[in-house]
């Protein structure tokens, strides 16, 4: 019962009005994988994640999570099965202080567990437990961004979205993510991570999916990915 | 910290001056001050969903008036009403107007919800003022206030001015109390999070409607008790109470005074009455009766506070702190 996929979405077409986003999407994450999810600006990245997550609705397909069809289920139930989701553009709660916004997510995982005490939280990220009673507006880029992945693991998820999660952070402030997200995949959670630097991504995903004007052209593992820089260099320009 | 001490000691010498009053002021002070009191009560209650929630609702006398009316019915012709059977009453029917309102509006967000929330008080005023209930368009009486009697012995008599004023204060205090406990819990958390990024919070797993709900429901319970002692207070009850003039007002009292504070609400609901009073005091100068249009000089005044004061009145405490901590700086640099 536990090798259901954690996500299984199966021909996701999912439109912004008149605009047809994804044409027919495939997107599976398995228990304890971490998939890059790729492709340059405006590919449907976000819009696939977002359609997983019932944030916008696909007209067409089906997406399973931990097996069972959440098609039509509300956001707040779908990540109630064990996703968590680190948007775009951070996302902290600026008028709450950090205590507050890590406070508010935490809860017991999907299965029950509760590894993820406030502790821990604070363990992994040492900056934020100097800054406890500050607001999040007064956070550096960099220290919001961990204040957000901190906020997440907060929900002692099995899965966790992270969607541009360095993006406009310096050099050593983004080293530092990248440290962090490999600390999370040995502990076992499993990761989406969208990022437009390969050479990150790579490192640390088992899988790499990319995107091209909303459907995917290329699925395999980052080890093929890396042997054919004609392809990355196709797709990524990079 | 400093700043939270200073506002803290604020608050107890206004809730001080207010407890002194009656022992100075005449019948009518008292009287205006507790007509003040209520409509902070009232306007505290916009707050919650207003600057809290980010729910601006246009419709919120409904609550209000509509508590005035079950006082009304609870009342035996001519016969005072129970206080301990009345007021709850009062408040059960005003959060299920509010129930069943926020079920339907809260489904709508932005200028829909505002549209909605106007429309919906807008039909209560109509099935008041458009139909015999209660004396339609001319409004009904409560010929005598509410008894406040536990077997045979009353604690005090809402007849007498000055427990009707003492009663209302430590209803003020209690209601800013207990929402200033309730902001402070993870639910006050939540609700912030609602009004900054409600898709957010959906993604943090929280059936965010729900708390739109309770917030809703309870907002309205609390413009009942304000709407059921503003119609013990004047004795009368009329359509006016419910309608959408109303329910602008008091969305006026929560800007002026500064939105999503709570003080901000009783600030704006105390300032607003008293502009309004001064300007109707206004003399008559070169003949024009500067008085009669009050409404025009009110409007100017609501213009130049919004536009001077984005933060509201207790904007003007931040402002005057800044002031001050600037010659210290000078000086300590």
């Amino acid at each position: 019962m536990s090798e259901a996929a954690l996500i299984d979405a199966r021909g996701i077409h999912t439109y912004y009005g008149a605009s047809h986003v994804l044409h027919g999407v495939d997107f599976v994450v398995r228990r304890g994988e971490t998939v890059g999810l790729m492709g340059r600006n405006g590919m449907g990245k976000s819009t696939l994640l977002r359609s997983v997550l019932g944030l916008v609705r696909p007209r067409r397909g089906e997406v399973r999570i931990g097996g069972v069809d959440m098609t039509q289920a509300a956001t707040h139930a779908i990540v109630r099965r064990g996703i968590a989701y680190v948007p775009e553009g951070r996302g902290i709660f600026p008028n709450l202080s950090v205590r507050e916004n890590l406070v508010m997510a935490a809860r017991a995982g999907a299965g029950g567990g509760h590894d993820w005490t406030f502790e821990r939280v604070m363990q992994t990220f040492p900056r934020l437990g100097q800054r406890l009673t500050h607001g999040g507006a007064q956070l550096s880029g960099g220290e919001q961004q961990m204040l957000t992945i901190g906020r997440a693991l907060m929900t002692n998820p099995d899965l966790l979205i992270l969607d541009e999660a360095t993006e406009g952070l310096a050099p050593k402030i983004s080293r530092e993510i990248w440290t962090i997200i490999g600390q999370i995949k040995q502990a076992g959670i499993a990761a989406v991570i969208v990022d437009k630097n390969f050479a990150a991504v790579s490192a640390v995903a088992d899988r790499v999916v990319i995107l091209v004007k909303g459907a995917t052209v290329y699925e395999g593992s980052s080890a093929a990915l890396r042997a054919q820089p004609d392809l990355h260099q196709k797709y990524l320009g990079v | 910290m400093r700043g939270l001490r200073a506002g803290t000691v604020v608050l107890l010498a206004c809730l001080l001056a207010l407890a002194l009053l009656p022992l100075v002021a005449e019948k009518y002070y008292i009287q205006l001050f507790t007509k003040m009191m209520i409509m902070a009560i009232f306007a505290m209650s916009l707050d919650l969903l207003v600057g809290f929630t980010g729910l601006v609702s246009l419709g919120h006398a409904a609550f209000f008036g509509l508590a005035g009316y079950v006082l009304a019915f609870a009342a035996p012709q001519y016969q005072a009403a129970d206080l301990w059977l009345s007021l709850p009453l009062a408040m059960v029917c005003s959060g299920l107007l509010a129930l069943i309102i926020g079920a339907l509006v809260l489904r709508t967000s932005g200028i829909y919800f505002i549209m909605v929330t106007l429309a919906f008080a807008q039909m209560v005023f109509f099935l008041f003022h458009d139909t015999k209930i209660a004396g339609g368009a001319d409004g009904i009486y409560v010929y005598a206030k509410p008894v406040a009697a536990i077997a045979g012995w009353e604690p005090f008599t809402l007849e007498n001015h000055t427990h009707f004023y003492f009663v209302v204060l430590v209803l003020l205090a209690l209601v800013y109390a207990c929402l200033r406990l309730l902001l402070n819990s993870l639910f006050g958390r939540v609700i912030v999070g609602i009004r900054v990024n409600e898709p957010r919070m959906k993604s943090l797993g929280y059936r965010t409607f729900r708390y739109k709900l309770v917030c809703f429901v309870l907002a309205g319970a609390l413009a009942g008790m304000a709407g059921y002692f503003a119609a013990a207070q004047f004795g009368f009850v009329s359509p006016e109470t419910l309608g959408w003039h109303q329910s602008g007002s008091v969305l006026m009292m929560v800007i002026l005074g500064g939105m999503g504070t709570l003080t901000g609400a009783v600030l704006g609901a105390f300032a607003m009455m008293l502009v309004e009073l001064g300007l109707q005091g206004l003399p008559v100068i070169g003949g024009v009766e500067i008085a009669k249009h009050w409404q025009l000089l009110m409007g100017a005044f609501i213009v130049c506070a919004v536009l001077l004061l984005p933060q509201g009145l207790l904007g003007l405490g931040k402002l005057a702190s800044r002031l001050r901590s600037k010659p210290a700086e000078a000086r300590d640099g």
